[in-house]
């Protein structure tokens, strides 16, 4: 199985097309021509980064290579300069692709290719040579990223089974292609349609009007995603026939938002995570999932709680992480525990959380740890607990509480001290791990094993 | 003070700490064409559930579009 064959199988070329941003690129035309500059055969066999900073030019760049490189890593637009070489490292990597906007690029080594939606000639028929191996990064809890190896078959195995649908689809998603929520869609759009691609250049009522132009029927977003397309008063270009939300706690309050905003779409949450995959999707306008999914007999995905987390095993699960001294993926009966808490209340399972204390801000994960360190590496600091507070708008928001060194330190005005805290986290966060409020506590409850107590999300 | 001025000077402060340049706020002034990013509403609505005591996102029934719904939403909930 390789995509190129997938979607040529019928033995037509595919119909739909990927609406950019600046470019539109119809998919019946890689048939004959190439994103790569005529230097795709060089690539054949190789390991290679996809990190352009275009969207439209990674998707094009992933349909191209799957069944020509051994193995592609997927960089969405927030790897830096500083975390490239070490995914290249890890991934074994020997080649990159890249375009004129590409930042985390600048260090890197090995055969590059430039890209864009520019199409040239591409002087031989499409041939399937390799397996290629799918990489996606997400957090991980020292800042640098977890490469997750995934196939064509365990991203495409949500939908395969599925019927294709009677018309083509069109597909709009807030996420970035590069991330697994956002790679699932373009998948699917794929095989049954066209895509219109989101871009982070763009504001969220520009991107509503292009994909209101390109006649979208299928939309996808995080509730964050969401709640901003709410608020941006934009909502009402688009009338699609299904809504659909992952990758945070879709709560009670944004369903509701979305069954009004959009009276005549199905809205659906699912749930998925770039290591376990698709696990379920629930389509009863209500949050949380209904208990009968647990251990349902032949079900693709098998769903189980386990000491008050999500498992999830299925043919959607990654193979595991890549690198030297990458943690194992699944647990000895080859479940991926997602992290998730979920508690039964009233024949329903209900999302509380994330076991561990990792915050997700608006999609994003967020490790307490990574956070903390920054925090701790200021003068005066003693130690520090970083955690979630629940969010309207992004879903959570990072604290932080700070204990700091008796003596001199605590005797500066504590308004001066947080405020060279913030600087500190400004200067070596993302934007979204800086703490929202900072608290100066006396004392910071530490567990018999000597462990910071991390109070359940 | 009165809701309207407690979050016009949330609004001033935020952008501030955020280093983001915000626009004169007037009641038909869009949230998103503002200047602040979802962070920045995060922020503001922390810090007004703390000052006020209440967070009106929890039964709205709709998502406030300009900087005016947003002071509606939080003064109507007061009332």
């Amino acid at each position: 199985m390789w995509l190129w064959g997938s979607l040529t199988a019928s033995g037509a070329p595919p119909s739909g097309s990927l609406h950019g941003a600046a470019a539109r690129v119809d998919l019946a035309d890689l048939a004959g021509a190439s994103s790569l500059g005529g230097r795709l055969e060089t690539l054949r066999g190789r390991t290679v980064l996809i990190a352009a900073q275009d969207p439209l030019t990674s998707a094009l760049a992933l349909i191209e290579l799957d069944g020509v490189a051994r193995r592609m890593v997927l960089c969405p637009p927030d790897l830096t300069p500083d975390q490239a070489p070490a995914v290249m490292r890890d991934s074994a990597a020997d080649a990159y692709v890249t375009d004129a906007g590409a930042v985390a690029v600048s260090g890197l080594e090995g055969l590059r290719v430039s890209s864009g939606p520019a199409l040239q000639p591409l002087g031989c028929a499409r041939r399937r040579s390799h397996d290629t191996e799918w990489v996606l990064l997400t957090a991980g809890t020292t800042g640098a990223p977890k490469l997750v190896r995934h196939t064509l078959a365990s991203l495409t195995s949500a939908f395969t089974a599925q019927e294709a649908p009677p018309s083509p689809l069109v597909w709009g998603t807030f996420y970035d292609i590069r991330r697994y929520g956002g790679l699932q869609i373009l998948l699917r759009a794929l095989h049954h349609g066209s895509l219109v691609v989101s871009s982070a250049a763009e504001s969220t009522a520009d991107f509503l009007a292009r994909a209101a132009a390109a006649g979208v029927t299928h939309f996808s977003g995080t509730p964050s995603h969401w709640r901003r397309a709410l608020m941006s008063g934009a909502a009402a270009r688009i009338s699609p026939r299904y809504v659909r939300l992952s990758g945070e706690i879709a709560d009670q309050g944004i369903l509701d938002s979305l069954r009004s905003a959009f009276p005549n779409a199905t809205v659906a949450h699912a749930f998925a995570s770039t290591e376990a995959g698709v696990g379920f999707e629930v389509r009863d306008g209500l949050a949380g999932f209904p208990a009968g999914l647990i251990g349902a007999p032949g079900a693709a995905v098998e769903i189980d709680v386990a000491g008050g987390t999500l498992r999830l095993r299925s043919a959607g699960n990654a193979t595991d992480y890549l690198g030297a001294h990458a943690p194992a993926l699944k647990d000895s009966e080859g479940f991926v525990d997602t992290g998730d808490r979920v508690e039964l209340r009233d024949g329903r399972y209900v999302f509380i959380g994330r076991s561990g204390g990792v915050i997700n801000v608006g999609g994003l994960k967020v490790y307490p740890e990574e956070v903390e360190a920054v925090i701790n590496a200021q003068p005066g600091v003693r130690m520090s607990l970083v955690r979630a507070r629940r969010s309207p708008i992004t879903g959570a928001i990072v604290t932080a509480e700070v204990v700091l060194v008796q003596g001199a330190a605590a005797r500066r005005p504590h308004d001066v001290v947080k405020g060279e805290i913030l600087e500190a986290c400004r200067r070596g966060l993302a934007a979204h791990k800086v703490p929202m409020t900072i608290r100066i506590v006396p004392a910071l409850e530490v567990s018999p094993s000597g462990k910071l107590v991390r109070p359940d999300a | 003070m009165s809701v309207r001025a407690t979050i016009t000077s949330l609004f001033e402060q935020v952008a501030r700490e955020q280093q983001r340049k915000l626009s004169p706020l007037s009641d038909d002034l869009t949230l998103l064409g503002s200047g602040l990013d979802s962070l920045s509403f995060a922020l503001i609505v922390a810090r007004l559930e703390d000052k006020l005591g209440y967070d009106p996102f929890d039964t709205a029934e709709s998502f406030p579009v300009t900087f005016g719904d947003f002071v509606r939403l939080y003064e109507s909930h007061s009332r």
